[in-house]
């Protein structure tokens, strides 16, 4: 197991620039996801890693030790791919053996090391097959078995979930996660999904465009997103950005969404605002979860971080744990998780509570967190 | 009304029969006159029936054929060349086929500069005429020290059959699930170990169409072994033409049928063992799995 780093990595193909100056570091024994949406340059990082591809400029250090040039399975790297990419004439156990035989490990070891493998993912009886006698949820754990045989010093994990059904892939998401508390392993993995980001990550690299766009715990991504996009990314739903004012005296700023200052769109920010204050007067994009926001309860106290607004309900989504309700505040539609028996229907006004201490704004030029 | 569907469909279903029925021994009749007149004594062929059974059947003629008709100036039979055919049949195969894979492997996997247009030259190479390369070939021949050897005409035949061999192995390749190979390389496969353990175990049905096509033609193949050969060397393609023209005064039509039909032999012998792989192969990447 090792820590790694990527130092001003770039990649180009011909003009296109896929990765633009990435710089990242993990220790050993993290789970650093790389997430975004598709085109993103987050498979090419991982190639660049693996050895598959050179970068253009920049290195990777693995424990120190710069492996930048050094061919593939020099590196001690191993990979679990998306399609799995078993070798079809190849039984499970030969299969899982491969990497091994590869680096000239003598029999005995090999054996046990297949054993030992195939007994922490509960294939055992699996050993014999060939892979299209496997289904998808066992090539998975015998693909993952493969990259275990050769006790990497890193993991790769490039979409492993993304071709399996919606309960396998629930499934196997709990198994890495026990396998990474298990091993202690340095995983690298990618993903477009922002859920298995967030479940499975010590770390995450939110990029987009080839720049990472933050990097960060999944609670600081989630909670403080460093810009608009990867606040509209992260979550489902997704954060709330709005339009909105800041206007008021210093220690005593207020946000008014939507056109008017009508008072139920007023919400009065907490007197320590950082970098808000330098907004005065100015327009910025606020940035509210929907579980930031709640319904107002009969007798219950507003508390101090908790400001209320008037909204009108649009549409309501029971989902079964909670109930996401849209609602328009000022001509803009936002969401907000509610209580699973909340009563509201559609087109009713109410009161909602909004948590200040979960709100954000972003520059509406740069589009960057205003910290 | 079910019933007057289900009788159109049944008269139809016969009509298809008829039809194909009436092909089928369309294309079996040649071959039906080959075998029953090469086992008539030659005073029955002589005698006008060509489509009869024989009177008296005789296995003389495939004797003779094979081990005693006059080929060219030696009362030979096509015993000999028939096995030069195989010396030259089973290495080009082999070597054609082989480097056909590697072929495919690198113009697939590497992107390198000028593959496409290296591709495309090769692939030029399958619609030049035979004809065309006759001269130069000769020329080559001579300068290796190969002319009127076996060893020249494998060489031949290998240089002719590699653009086709390429364009087939290329093509699977090319369709090669990418991720095995990317993942053979982190396992630590080399260049050689990626294709003998990864691409080529599982090659079957390219690697068969491939020896299918290759054997027939260089089985079949007249030209380059009329041209590149002496009587030592020449295939049997040009022995049965010698046998055939032969000019001993009386046409032997029954041996000619027999040696003809020896001849044949080996390419059916191919396509009955492997012709539902050829089927399958040529079907290959149009169907998962």
């Amino acid at each position: 197991m090792a820590a790694l780093d990527l130092v001003n990595i770039q990649k180009s193909f011909g003009t296109t620039q896929i990765l633009h100056d990435i710089s990242i570091g993990i220790a050993d024994g993290e789970f650093l996801v790389l997430v975004g949406p598709s085109g993103c340059g987050k498979s090419t990082l991982m190639n660049v890693i693996a050895g598959l591809e050179e970068p253009t400029a920049g290195s990777v250090r693995l424990d120190g030790q710069d492996i930048t040039a050094l061919p593939p399975a020099e590196r001690n790297v191993s990979m679990v791919f998306q399609s799995y990419a078993l070798y079809p004439n190849m039984t499970v156990a030969r299969n899982i053996e491969f990497p091994l035989r590869m680096h000239k490990v003598d029999k005995a070891l090999r054996a046990e090391r297949v054993r030992s493998v195939a007994k922490l993912l509960q294939i055992e009886h699996l050993l014999e097959r060939k892979p299209r006698q496997l289904s998808g949820g066992q090539r998975q754990r015998v693909a993952i078995g493969r990259a275990l045989a050769r006790e990497p010093r890193l993991y790769l994990f490039d979409e492993p979930l993304s071709n399996l059904d919606a309960q396998l892939r629930l499934d196997m998401r709990t198994e890495i996660k026990k396998l990474h508390q298990r091993l202690g392993a340095t995983i690298l993995y990618v993903t477009h999904d922002q859920i298995e980001a967030m479940t499975l990550a010590t770390r995450i690299a939110v990029m987009k465009g080839g720049v990472v766009q933050q990097f960060g715990t999944p609670y600081e991504v989630y909670n403080r997103p460093a810009n608009t996009f990867v606040a509209g990314f992260m979550g489902s739903p997704r954060m709330n950005l709005m339009p909105a004012r800041l206007a008021g005296s210093d220690g005593a700023l207020a946000l008014t969404i939507g056109g008017d200052a009508h008072v139920g769109q007023r919400i009065e920010l907490p007197p320590e605002t950082g970098g808000l204050s330098g907004y005065n007067g100015r327009e910025v994009i606020a940035g509210i979860r929907a579980e930031a926001v709640s319904l107002v309860r009969d007798g219950a106290a507003v508390g101090p971080k908790q400001r209320a607004i008037e909204a009108r309900v649009v549409v309501i989504e029971p989902t079964g744990a909670d109930t996401l309700a849209v609602l328009d505040l000022g001509g803009h539609e936002f969401t907000a998780r509610l209580e699973p028996d909340t009563a509201l229907k559609p087109g009713q006004e109410a009161r909602f509570l909004v948590d200040v201490a979960k709100l954000v704004c972003f520059d509406p030029q740069t589009q960057q967190l205003i910290a | 009304m079910a019933e007057h569907a289900s009788r159109a469909l049944a008269f139809e279903r016969v009509l298809l029969y008829a039809v194909l029925l009436f092909l089928a021994l369309l294309f079996l009749l040649p071959v039906y006159v080959m075998v029953v007149n090469s086992f008539k004594p030659l005073d029955e062929i002589r005698g006008g029936d060509l489509m009869s059974l024989p009177g008296t059947w005789t296995i003389a003629p495939w004797l003779s054929a094979w081990s005693t008709a006059q080929i060219g100036v030696q009362p030979t039979g096509l015993r000999p060349y028939f096995l030069n055919s195989f010396l030259l049949v089973v290495p080009a195969v082999a070597i054609s086929t082989l480097i056909g894979a590697l072929n495919g492997y690198i113009l697939t996997q590497f992107r390198f500069r000028g593959a496409a247009l290296l591709f495309a030259a090769m692939l030029f190479s399958v619609f030049i005429p035979f004809q065309i390369v006759l001269i130069p070939m000769a020329k080559t021949l001579g300068v290796l020290g190969l002319a009127g050897t076996v060893k020249g005409l494998v060489f031949v035949n290998v240089v002719y059959g590699i653009g086709f061999t390429t364009l087939f192995f290329r093509n699977y390749y090319a369709a090669f699930p990418y991720e095995l190979v990317r993942s053979a390389r982190m396992d630590g496969a080399g260049f050689f170990g990626v294709l003998l353990r990864i691409l080529l175990p599982n090659s079957a049905p390219i690697i068969i169409v491939t020896v299918i096509w290759q054997f027939t033609n260089i089985w079949n193949e007249f030209l380059f072994g009329a041209s590149f050969s002496d009587f030592s060397s020449f295939p049997l393609t040009v022995a049965l033409n010698n046998l055939v023209n032969s000019s001993t005064g009386i046409k032997e039509y029954n041996v000619h049928f027999a040696g003809a039909f020896i001849a044949a032999v080996p390419t059916l012998v191919v396509y009955v063992l492997s012709g539902k792989y050829f089927v399958r192969g040529l079907m290959a990447g149009s169907v998962k799995g």
